[in-house]
């Protein structure tokens, strides 16, 4: 178990030494001069070139790359040069908004793919199957920019049911601070009010997030749930008379549990992706929407910042899935 | 193989769409009333009638031809990207499986790194690096879905090479290349065409959010993400600026999606879920 640990540890680590090699060639591929835009148009010859030097962009590339991997090892990201602020500040500023709209994008997903998913396998070929499979194939290809936009249109600007864009309304202050996780801060220090409104704020965005996730999910439960259906031990368990609860529940869920397992972890990844349409469309202050705004702007040390991040955000997730995936699992570990 | 996949009604159904998008793209010039650039502001935002059969947006323009023109842009956007991403990635997996030793365990490596984003972030990194226009998002969508193609190439070659043909050509003193191109590659084409077909939809829906957010192809150029864009503001008050592009990508994307499903029922029976 140990050794699989490390080997998955050992894989993570390459991959975010790649992971910053490629965000560093990308910022070399910007034609704009870093330098120049962070000091701005009047700036004098001498005050860029003293920048210049500072930043150590005299150097071969080489050795700016060395230069950025010394700094990056003791989590220094550079400045931003929008923001003028250190970007790891920055992102330990908008890093929780987008965790708290994933958590959520994600309990919806739970929510309804999986039962959905049991539902239609369990009613194979009727119109309960048919009709989830259409919500899965419309959930697939919706573009989500559009179904965000309706909602926001439909259940706050028409219905005012919900809240608008943004994580609190305007007149309600922010909980105080303890994971940045408005929810959870609310919750953990018994500031009522501030829950119910930033749990209203995130009913729309964790909708509109977790539909491509909620379908991906539906079909694998389905998938899933229907080949177990059919597995011999199945028919065991029926004829020697366990109800049809403990059959579903205690033998055929569990057992089809394992691939939905990972493609939970697989959706992590696609909830980051979707993150960005998402915080744009609610004006949600996440690391999507820094990561517009800095691309936006040419704000390459902002966007190398999100960028990295993201990128050990998502192998993370999945090497924790997998670790997860062989505890349950013995045979994953002996692969 | 026909006669099986023509049995799977949706996804012939499917295939229809993409047909009918097909020859919308092709045949656009024909069949739209409108120049879709040509604005006509006194008559904005009027809604569907029998002379803007889809309405008109805040420019007056015609949106029936705008969706026309724009399924020429998606459907050719999806299609350069699964050629160029399928190119790259293919010949990767090829090489890969074949060699096998560290230049495979390189390779992967190199595909662990690009898996490692969420791919709209790099994508989007890429598109405003090079600078926000149709084609540098279409390298960018390139860029972040070619690893795709290689790792599911790469498993097939690794499967196949070992086999009795293969064998049987390099003991016959077939060259490398000749067993790579003639051998191996017309065997992987099944799973490839599948993969294309879901990957077609993914990329005309990236493709379109990077439209929508600014990184993609720009105003006034009817492309369906940028026509949502540039109609968010009246989704109440005049739905058909949005609701027309919006259900052409839906019809599009699950055309590709089910076409997809059904190519892997037929190609590989073992997956028929």
């Amino acid at each position: 178990m140990t050794a699989f640990i490390l080997r998955r540890l050992g894989g993570l680590v390459f991959v975010i030494f790649g992971v910053s090699l490629l965000t560093f060639f990308l910022a070399q591929l910007v034609p704009a001069d870093p330098v120049a835009a962070a000091l701005g148009s009047n700036a004098r010859d001498a005050q860029i070139e003293a920048y210049r030097l500072q930043l150590g962009l005299d150097q071969p590339v080489a050795v700016q790359y060395g230069i950025y991997m010394s700094r990056l090892v003791r989590g220094d990201l550079g400045n931003s040069i929008r923001t003028r602020r250190a970007v790891i500040d920055d992102l330990r500023d908008y890093l929780p908004a987008t965790i708290e709209l994933t958590m959520a994008a994600m309990i919806v997903t739970i929510l309804l793919g999986i039962p959905l998913g049991i539902i239609a396998a369990l009613n194979r070929n009727t119109w309960i199957d048919a009709g989830a499979r259409i919500l899965a194939l419309i959930g697939g290809a919706m573009p989500i920019f559009y179904v965000g936009l309706v909602l926001l249109g439909v259940f706050y600007r028409q219905l005012q049911w919900l809240p608008g864009p943004g994580r609190l309304d305007s007149t309600v202050p922010p909980p105080a601070h303890i994971t940045g996780l408005y929810t959870v801060d609310a919750l953990l220090t018994g500031n009522w009010p501030v829950l119910a409104n930033a749990s209203a704020h995130l009913v729309l965005p964790a909708i509109t997030l977790g539909l491509f996730s909620t379908a991906v999910l539906l079909r694998m439960t389905r998938s899933s749930m229907l080949e177990m259906l059919g597995q011999d031990y199945v028919r065991t368990a029926k004829a020697k008379g366990l109800s049809e609860r403990l059959v579903i529940g205690r033998h055929v869920f569990k057992n089809a549990l394992p691939p939905i397992l990972t493609i939970i972890g697989i959706l992590f990844g696609s909830l980051l992706s979707g993150a960005v349409l998402t915080e744009t469309i609610f004006n949600w202050p996440g690391i999507g929407r820094y990561a517009t705004t800095s691309v936006t702007t040419l704000d390459y040390p902002a966007v190398m910042g999100v960028a990295l991040v993201a990128a050990v955000i998502y192998p993370l997730v999945n090497t924790l899935v997998d670790i997860g995936y062989s505890v349950i699992d013995p045979r994953v570990r002996a692969n | 193989m026909l006669r099986r996949f023509a049995k799977e009604k949706t996804a012939v159904f499917g295939l229809a769409v993409i047909v009918f998008f097909a020859l919308v793209a092709v045949f656009a010039p024909l069949l739209t009333p409108y120049d879709p650039l040509a604005q006509d502001i006194p008559n904005g935002l009027a809604p569907p009638s029998a002379e803007h059969w889809l309405g008109t947006d805040k420019l007056g323009r015609d949106i029936f031809s705008r969706m026309l023109y724009g399924a020429r842009i998606s459907l050719g956007a999806g299609l350069g990207v699964v050629l160029m991403a399928g190119l790259v990635g293919t010949s990767v997996g090829i090489v890969a499986g074949y060699v096998g030793g560290w230049l495979d365990e390189a390779l992967m490596r190199i595909t662990d790194i690009f898996f490692a984003f969420p791919s709209l972030i790099l994508a989007m990194a890429i598109a405003g690096a090079l600078g926000p226009s149709l084609q540098n998002a279409l390298i960018a969508v390139s860029v972040v879905t070619w690893p795709v193609y290689a790792r599911l190439i790469r498993g097939q070659v690794i499967v196949l090479r070992d086999r009795e043909f293969v064998q049987a050509a390099r003991a016959v003193g077939v060259g490398h290349t000749q067993i790579l191109f003639r051998h191996l590659f017309p065997n992987t084409l099944s799973p490839l065409l599948v993969q294309a077909s879901f990957e077609m939809g993914t990329v005309i829906l990236a493709v379109a959010g990077l439209s929508f957010i600014g990184f993609g192809a720009q105003p006034p150029i009817p492309e369906w993400g940028v026509m949502i864009s540039e109609g968010r503001n009246y989704i109440t008050t005049h739905w058909w600026l949005t609701f027309f592009p919006a259900m052409a990508m839906l019809f599009a994307v699950a055309g590709f999606n089910l076409v997809g499903d059904g190519l892997r029922d037929v190609l590989d029976p073992r997956l028929r879920r």
